[in-house]
């Protein structure tokens, strides 16, 4: 199979993203768009994904509105989301006694999801949310917000936001003694890149959800090997991994159907149950949500960690059954 | 005690934080009003010039072991250096032209720096440690100020002044102005007008590196650590009237409260608020709040 790749950047900008796939699919004649960082971008291009009947593989994008109320018959949501994130790391903290939290979350589609699926969580589970402060996408300075969460007396500051937002929040936290003074943060989607730009000095402690480590088993670390030596040394996230599952599980859905039409093939994609070095076997549910296991895991102390990049251990794999939302309850009108 | 359901404590707390990002607006801005007011150059590589000053130390750091004190001194002449370069290369080229080509090309410059930092250290930044003398921080009852951030105030306090001092109060300063005014005649008493020139897009640009040194154990090492902040500091400048040292530093640290403030009241305007400000100013007082009508 000949199989051609294109890329480009749409700087965070839905309007960018949309003439981008625009063009794409109507131009070039790309069958498929894979990865999509950005929610709010993700969600414009599900729009034109399903008008044009192509196909869409997210694993960068982290709404859960993919798979709920945006959900499309030509989308497949593959690595992560925020209601997972929200109940995998919600759930440990607040069943750790972290029962008031204070929001600082990124003001657009993502940040107000994650903040959502998570304030659910903590309510569930019987805590109470003290306060929240909007801040607007890549924020340099954090201390304000910051000095606001300390006012509010909540015993877990939950970070809302993505990259350079939560590297900067962390380690200005770190700087205004946040941790020092008794509260605790709470990382809402944290990438390995972020505990490695970071520094684990700064970082160590920290926990949160994830789907994927490199240095899990000898098939993930086979993996980062190749990985690594073709990024500037660095090692996969999971979103990384995700993208390339996906790829893997699209092109065999490909074979089987022997077709490239977009509607075909993710509905082929769904029927067959995937199997990868990277994620194991899952499966792909009929709201377009692949299902795989979810990992809680914690930042390591510089004196556990062994070597470069040996930066997480595992406290608590959350089963694929519970890892994800059930499907009745994301309100997708495909499975009503 | 309450200010518009703000306690006061809270509220002195931002006023202090604000001061602090004030800091780094006024240090870049007066940057750029030194080199757009002695030499008509509007430098839009500024950002990317700060960014420098920060990966420099970084690099410094992890390359050769150079820490956070000398690299406060050797960045800032590094970079410094290499805008000399770029100066007498590129930009001694476009003085006889419009305002326009300095533009262009200071701004073409920003983008293939910027380009080839992320290209080789990607984009999600690199980390850098506060010196363990500056670690920890005082507890001033409405807040706790890090030592840290303690200093950037007092250091680029000194540092606008002196600049100040320098340019407006000294016979250094005096040639300088003279030069823009008039460089023939200055050129008639003896003295190298274009080596001038060239020694102050030099400092300006260093004075931007310093601001990427001092950045850099707060924020994240970054390619695009300046590409954001520039067009907030160019809108400082404007607010402050083009070329007006004074007027650079008191609107950098006057917008820094400001923004602060808008963080508390109302944090989803926080990056616009000193965009509104701008165009209010320049309704009502087209040449800035310290300019001159030429």
């Amino acid at each position: 199979m000949k199989v051609e790749i294109v890329s480009a950047d749409h700087q965070n900008k839905p309007d960018v993203g949309s003439q981008i796939a625009n063009q794409w699919y109507d131009v070039d004649k790309v069958d498929a768009i894979v990865d999509l960082p950005t929610s709010s971008v993700a969600l414009a291009v599900n729009e034109i994904t399903r008008k044009k009947g192509k196909a869409l593989l997210v694993s960068g994008a982290a709404t859960s509105d993919l798979t709920g109320k945006a959900c499309s018959p030509n989308t497949i949501h593959w690595t992560y989301d925020t209601w997972m994130l929200a109940n995998g790391t919600g759930n440990a903290i607040v069943k750790t006694g972290g029962d008031s939290w204070f929001f600082l979350t990124a003001d657009y589609a993502f940040g107000h999801a994650l903040e959502r699926d998570t304030e659910a969580v903590v309510q569930k589970n019987g805590g109470k949310v003290l306060g929240k402060v909007r801040h607007p996408l890549n924020t340099q300075d954090f201390s304000s917000f910051l000095l606001q969460a300390q006012a509010s007396k909540a015993k877990i500051v939950g970070l809302a936001n993505a990259g350079g937002d939560t590297t900067n929040a962390i380690k200005q936290a770190a700087e205004f003694g946040i941790v020092r003074r008794g509260q605790n943060l709470a990382g809402l989607l944290v990438f390995i890149s972020d505990v490695h730009s970071l520094g684990l000095q700064t970082a160590q402690g920290l926990i949160f959800t994830e789907t994927f480590y490199w240095d899990m088993n000898d098939q993930t670390r086979a993996f980062a090997k190749r990985f690594a030596p073709a990024n500037r040394g660095i090692q996969p996230t999971m979103v990384h991994a995700g993208v390339y599952s996906a790829v893997l599980h699209y092109l065999k859905a490909i074979e089987s159907s022997k077709t490239d039409d977009g509607s075909k093939v993710i509905a082929e994609m769904k029927r067959l149950p995937t199997d990868d070095p990277l994620f194991g076997k899952g499966s792909i549910r009929a709201d377009g949500r692949k299902i795989h296991p979810a990992y809680l895991v914690e930042v390591k102390k510089p004196a556990e960690s062994k070597g470069p990049w040996d930066y997480h251990k595992i406290r608590a794999t959350i089963p694929a059954e519970e890892a994800f939302r059930p499907m009745d309850q994301g309100g997708c009108p495909m499975v009503k | 005690m309450e200010i518009f359901g703000i306690p006061i404590q809270a509220l002195f707390g931002q006023l202090l934080i604000g001061l602090i990002n004030g800091s780094f607006y006024a240090l870049l801005s007066l940057g750029l009003a030194v080199i757009f007011g002695l030499l008509n150059i509007i430098n839009f590589t500024h950002g990317a010039q700060y960014m420098l000053g920060a990966f420099c130390s970084y690099l410094l750091l992890n390359k050769l072991g150079v820490g956070y004190w000398w690299s406060l001194l050797i960045a800032p002449i590094i970079v410094g250096a290499s805008g000399m370069l770029i100066e007498r290369l590129m930009l001694a080229r476009l003085y006889k032209l419009d305002h326009l080509y300095g533009l262009l090309l200071t701004f073409g410059l920003a983008l293939i720096i910027q380009g080839l930092f992320r290209n080789e250290f990607g984009s999600s930044g690199l980390p850098y440690r506060v010196p363990a003398e500056l670690t920890g921080g005082q507890n001033l009852g409405f807040m706790f100020l890090p030592n840290y951030r303690g200093w950037v105030v007092v250091t680029s306090l000194v540092v606008c002044l002196v600049t100040w001092y320098v340019i407006e109060r000294t016979k250094l300063g005096a040639y300088l102005r003279a030069a823009t005014e008039n460089p023939q005649l200055v050129q008639a008493f003896g003295i190298n007008v274009p080596r001038m020139i060239t020694l102050t897009y030099g400092f300006g640009v260093a004075l931007a590196a310093f601001a990427g040194v001092m950045a850099a154990p707060i924020y994240q090492v970054n390619p695009l650590m300046g590409a954001d902040l520039i067009i907030v500091v160019f809108a400082v400048v404007v607010i402050g009237g083009m070329g007006s040292i004074m007027g650079a530093i008191v609107t950098g640290f006057g917008l820094g409260i400001i923004e602060g403030l808008t963080k508390v009241f109302y944090p989803e305007a926080s990056n616009t608020v000193i965009f509104i400000i701008m165009a209010i100013v320049l309704l009502v007082k087209p040449a800035g709040l310290f300019g001159t009508q030429k």
